[in-house]
Formats: structure tokens, C-alpha cells, sequence
């Protein structure tokens, strides 16, 4: 436990010491403020447009804006082929290179123990990133009254699908010794993901079926509509597994083979 | 403290180690020479449990490396070939860093790096970050990362490279304070530092061990045969070097006269003995009557180079450092 959180620790520090943070938290910030206000905008527009045609129906903020934004295919985009491949690709693959993977190895500290530290501190500060855009819905509870859980369950589920890439990022970052190549798989990898629900839009087969449900993207859709659906948790969970299983194998391998 | 037995690794298409067996008593210090792509480097990976043997067995402290990795990780400190340095660290963070990571923490820890940077020298520098540092800093650093929780044994893979020559020989110092309480195993290819450092010397070449001895035995086994450095002034300028070289090989008792080098009319020569004779005075009285001036006359020392080449065949192994030159001239 506590030689997790001293990788944990010394990962977040250079996080944090680098611009990479930063540039990240800055991006990443900016695009999300300009979806929500984009947003707020066509809310305000179609509030205006029911008030004028007489019918004033009751808007809901939570339908009609908290989950347009959380779904916005955008922010989940760049969160697939951006932020999370810029935040795990350095974790393994460097140390390789600089060669302080031989101090970590030597170290009276397991495997698991390495690979958590690290992947906790890669869930950190992308979970630092999710609480700066949460910053925005901050304000909607100012001036209005939305209910917060489905809010909660849809930056559950962003935390959820984050930390089930970033597994699988820090277990390509584990494979090389090079950065730009951990970064160039993994948004590869991301992105085959990704489209893998594709076939089941016009496919009943059941390949398309396995295949969509392989993808990470659909499940999380049901997070944003506010439902905490076990099946989709379970997916992100099971993947957070075998990112992190696999990591701790190619470690052992890295050793056998080379 | 290390016994090594069979030892063999073997890369996808190199046997980098090829059955090697050694051991190393507790509170020596053992130097483990060889030219490059030797092995040194991958038998200490395998001693600090980083590569698993091929085939053979490893223990360290009483602990075999493959069964009980953990054990054997806690008693060692490794400085590997690069040292293993994070250059967006401070020098007191990334210490304190390895000795969490080597299980210390609190006022004990904090005392300890203090303590570390004082012996390596680089306290000056504790808030520096390591990205900033030169070359032979870094190494100082790596050498205090190995030592930071006091390990029974430490395994430094080329701990001088890259440090200028004074630095050399407080490393050196440093490395040989620590010895009483700790079994120290050192790579280099420099040969003046095992022959000042080391008690013990395992040479490998190629993957094989090909000697291990103590480095006084090593020495008297090349030696033998007295040899000596002469530097002879003819009076005026008239003698050539060939008559006062004829003139040593008549000398009783020489088996060959070296002739080095003729600076005006300065010469020097390089006579060895056959063995088990004395030859300085019959040299000196053999010049001084002849008329010349002796203006030099020392033992050469028979070094471990020349045992080294022989072992590893004949083939200067490589470059000399030029730190290496420099230390010599200081020992003459
Ligand atoms: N990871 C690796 N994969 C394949 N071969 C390797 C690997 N590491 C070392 N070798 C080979 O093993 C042999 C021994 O290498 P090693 O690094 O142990 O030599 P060394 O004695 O440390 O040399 P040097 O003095 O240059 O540091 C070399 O032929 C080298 O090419
Ligand atoms: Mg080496």
C-alpha cells in the first residue's frame, strides 16, 4: 500500500513538475467551456422560442443541457484519441528509455505495486481535468435547481470509461521504450475501439452485437441519460482489470525475454 | 556473501554469460574486469534480480535471486551502467525518493540523505534538479542512490565512468571506507582501479570467466622476473643508444633490453631480468663505468594490464580513459 502511493507520488510530481499537466488541463478546460456554452446558448434559444409560442412548458435543465454537454461526441473524442494516450504514454515507455525502470525493478517493491502508483496517478490527474470542467455545472446549480444525480452518475461514468483506457494505455506504454510510438498505438488501439459498435447500427448479427459491446464508447451512454447500469459498469471495470493484468505481464516478459 | 554457480544467460542470439562460478566473501571488495560486451553487465543484472539466469544459480546474502527476489533486492544497493535518474528531480527529492522506495521514511530517512550527499559530495547541490547536473554529478548521485540504506552489498556497474580524475579518487576512497561492512562488486576496464580498489579479481571475457585470483597474486604471478626503467645521458651527446644498449645486454644476468625512446641525448630503456636476479646495481656500476650519467633508475611495475591483455588475447581491449593516464602519473 504505502510503496504504491510512493510511485504514486513521485508519477504526479512529474505530472505536475512538466508542462504536460497544464497543457493538458488548459486544452482540455477551454474546449469543455465552449461545449457548454454552446450549449446554454441553444438552451436559452429554445426556452425563449416555448415562452414565445405560449406553451412554457416546464424546461429541464438536467434533458435539455446537463446531458447534451456530458454526451457531446466531441468531448468523449478527445478524451479517447487525446487526453488519455498523452497521459499514459510516458508512464512505462520512459522509464524504459532513461533506464530508471532498473532502479524501480530492483527495488524491494512488486510489480503491482509499480503499475497501480502509476496508473492511480494517471487516474488523478485525469480526474483533476473532469473537476475543472465540472467547474461549469457548478454555475447551473447558482441560478437553477437541476437534480445532481444524474450529473454524478455521468461524471461517474466519464471516471469509469477514463480509468478503463487508461489500463489499457499504461499496458502500451509498457510495450516499448519509445513515447511517440506508446501514444501512436494507443490512440490506434482507442480508436478501433471505438468504432467497433459501428456494424450494430445496421447489423443484427451477432458478431456486430459482441463487437458493440466490446466498444467503449456505447457504454457509456447509458451514464449520461443518469442510469447506473451494472452491465456497462461491470465493462469498464472488467477492462481496468485486464489493462492492469496485462501491464504486470508484459513487465514479467520485458524481464524473460530481453 | 555472493555465490555465483553455472551461471548462464542467453540473449535471443548472443550467450552473453557462459557458466560462470565464483564467490565473494563478506566484506570484500572484488573488481570484475573484462573488455566490452564481456558480460559484467548482464551478471549484475542478474545479481540484482533485474534478468532471471538462463540456467545456473545465483544467491546473494544466502538468498537465491530467482526464489526469493524480494529478500535479496532488500540487502542490495545497484548502480546500474546508466545511472537511474529522474531529471525532473531535485537531488534531495529523488534521494528520498529511492530510500522510500528501498523502504525507509521519516526523520531517519531525512538524516540518512543528508548524510549520503555529504560522503558522494554533491550536498552542495541537494536543490538542484538532476536534469541540470554534469555528467560526473550524475554519477555521484547514482553512487549515493545505491547507498542510501546502508545495503550489505553493493553492485556498481562502472561506478567512476565519467568522473574527472580527483572525483576518481574519492570515489575510490568512498568505495574503500565502505568495505569493512559492506561486500562491494565493482565492474570496470579500467585497470589501475582494480589494482587500487579491489582485493579480489574476476576477469571475464567473451562470457567466460578466464581468471580469478587476488590482485597481489595476479601481480607476482606476471612478475617473476625483475624489470627496470633506465633513463642514460651520454657525456657529449657523441654515444648513440645501440652501444649503451649493447653494452646492458652484456650485463650478467639480463635477459632483454627494451629500448624506448632518445630525447637529445637522453635514452631510455626498459631491461627485465631472467628470473630470480637482481640486476639494478650491476646496471648502475655497468653505465658509470662506461662513462655515462645514470639520470634515472626505476623498478617497472609489472601491472595488471599486461596479465589482462594476455588473458583476454593479446587485443587492447579498449581505449584507454584519459582520467586513467592522469591517475597513474599521480601514484608515480
Ligand atoms: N538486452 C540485450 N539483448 C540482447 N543482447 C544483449 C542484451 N544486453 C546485452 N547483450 C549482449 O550480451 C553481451 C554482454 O553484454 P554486457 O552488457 O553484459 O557486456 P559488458 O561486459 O557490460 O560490456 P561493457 O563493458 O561494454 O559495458 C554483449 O554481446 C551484448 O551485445
Ligand atoms: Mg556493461
Amino acid at each position: 500500500m504505502r510503496n504504491i502511493w510512493v510511485i504514486c507520488q513521485k508519477e504526479l510530481h512529474s505530472y505536475f513538475v512538466s508542462p504536460i499537466a497544464y497543457v493538458l488541463l488548459t486544452m482540455f478546460s477551454l474546449i469543455f467551456g465552449y461545449v457548454f456554452w454552446n450549449e446554454v446558448r441553444i438552451f436559452n434559444l429554445e426556452s425563449l422560442q416555448a415562452q414565445m409560442s405560449g406553451q412554457a412548458p416546464p424546461m429541464n435543465v438536467n434533458e435539455m443541457l446537463i446531458r447534451p454537454v456530458l454526451s457531446n461526441g466531441l468531448i468523449g473524442f478527445i478524451i479517447v484519441v487525446l487526453i488519455v494516450p498523452l497521459i499514459t504514454m510516458r508512464l512505462f515507455a520512459e522509464e524504459k528509455r532513461t533506464g530508471t525502470i532498473e532502479l524501480l525493478a530492483t527495488s524491494p517493491i512488486r510489480d503491482i505495486e509499480i503499475i497501480l502508483g502509476k496508473w492511480l496517478a494517471a487516474l488523478a490527474l485525469y480526474a483533476s481535468l473532469l473537476f475543472f470542467t465540472a467547474l461549469n455545472f457548478g454555475f447551473l446549480f447558482k441560478y437553477g435547481n437541476p437534480d445532481w444525480r444524474p450529473l454524478a452518475v455521468g461524471y461517474l461514468g466519464l471516471l469509469l470509461e477514463g480509468g478503463a483506457l487508461l489500463a489499457v494505455g499504461t499496458f502500451i506504454s509498457a510495450l516499448t521504450r519509445n513515447q511517440i510510438i506508446a501514444a501512436v498505438g494507443t490512440i490506434g488501439v482507442f480508436l478501433l475501439l471505438w468504432i467497433l459498435e459501428w456494424p450494430s447500427g445496421y447489423e443484427t448479427a451477432t458478431w456486430a452485437q459482441v463487437m458493440a459491446y466490446c466498444s467503449v464508447n456505447k457504454h457509456y451512454e447509458s451514464f449520461t441519460k443518469g442510469v447506473l447500469d451494472s452491465k456497462d459498469a461491470i465493462y469498464y471495470i472488467s477492462l481496468i482489470f485486464l489493462g492492469l493484468f496485462l501491464t504486470s505481464r508484459s513487465m514479467e516478459s520485458l524481464r524473460w525475454r530481453s | 556473501m555472493i555465490t555465483v554457480q553455472g551461471l548462464t544467460k542467453r540473449y535471443a542470439h548472443t550467450l552473453a554469460v557462459d557458466h560462470i562460478s565464483f564467490e565473494v566473501q563478506k566484506g570484500q571488495i572484488v573488481g570484475f574486469l573484462g573488455p566490452n560486451g564481456a558480460g559484467k553487465t548482464t551478471t549484475m543484472r542478474i545479481l540484482t534480480c533485474f534478468l532471471p539466469p538462463s540456467e545456473g544459480t545465483a544467491t546473494v546474502a544466502g538468498f537465491d535471486v530467482l526464489d526469493q527476489p524480494m529478500e535479496v533486492k532488500k540487502r542490495i544497493g545497484y548502480l546500474p551502467e546508466t545511472p537511474p535518474l529522474y531529471p525532473e528531480m531535485e537531488i534531495g527529492e529523488y534521494l528520498t525518493f529511492v530510500g522510500k522506495l528501498k523502504g525507509m521514511s521519516g526523520a531517519s530517512l531525512a538524516s540518512r540523505v543528508e548524510e549520503v550527499e555529504e560522503r558522494c559530495a554533491i550536498a552542495d547541490v541537494r536543490n538542484k534538479l538532476i536534469g541540470k547536473l554534469s555528467k560526473g554529478y550524475r554519477q555521484r548521485v547514482g553512487l549515493a542512490q545505491a547507498i542510501i540504506h546502508n545495503p550489505e552489498v553493493l553492485i556498481l556497474d562502472e561506478p567512476t565512468a565519467g568522473l574527472d580524475p580527483k572525483q576518481i579518487i574519492e570515489t575510490r576512497d568512498l568505495i574503500r571506507s565502505l568495505a569493512p561492512d559492506h561486500t562491494i562488486l565493482l565492474s570496470t576496464h579500467i585497470l589501475p582501479e582494480v589494482e587500487q580498489t579491489c582485493e579480489q579479481v574476476l576477469i571475464i571475457n567473451k562470457g567466460k570467466l578466464v581468471a580469478t585470483d587476488s590482485v597481489h597474486n595476479l601481480q607476482n604471478r606476471a612478475r617473476g622476473a625483475e624489470s627496470v626503467l633506465l633513463e642514460v645521458e651520454g657525456r657529449n651527446g657523441a654515444v648513440d643508444a645501440q652501444t649503451i644498449q649493447h653494452r646492458l645486454e652484456t650485463v650478467s644476468g639480463v635477459s632483454r633490453v627494451l629500448f624506448k625512446e632518445t630525447r637529445s641525448n637522453r635514452s631510455v630503456f626498459e631491461v627485465e631480468s631472467l628470473k630470480d636476479r637482481f640486476i639494478r646495481g650491476d646496471l648502475a656500476r655497468a653505465i658509470v663505468e662506461s662513462g655515462w650519467n645514470l639520470n634515472e633508475l626505476r623498478p617497472s611495475a609489472v601491472s595488471l594490464e599486461e596479465i589482462f591483455l594476455q588473458l583476454t588475447g593479446g587485443e587492447k581491449a579498449d581505449e584507454p580513459a584519459p582520467a586513467e593516464a592522469v591517475v597513474q602519473g599521480e601514484n608515480q
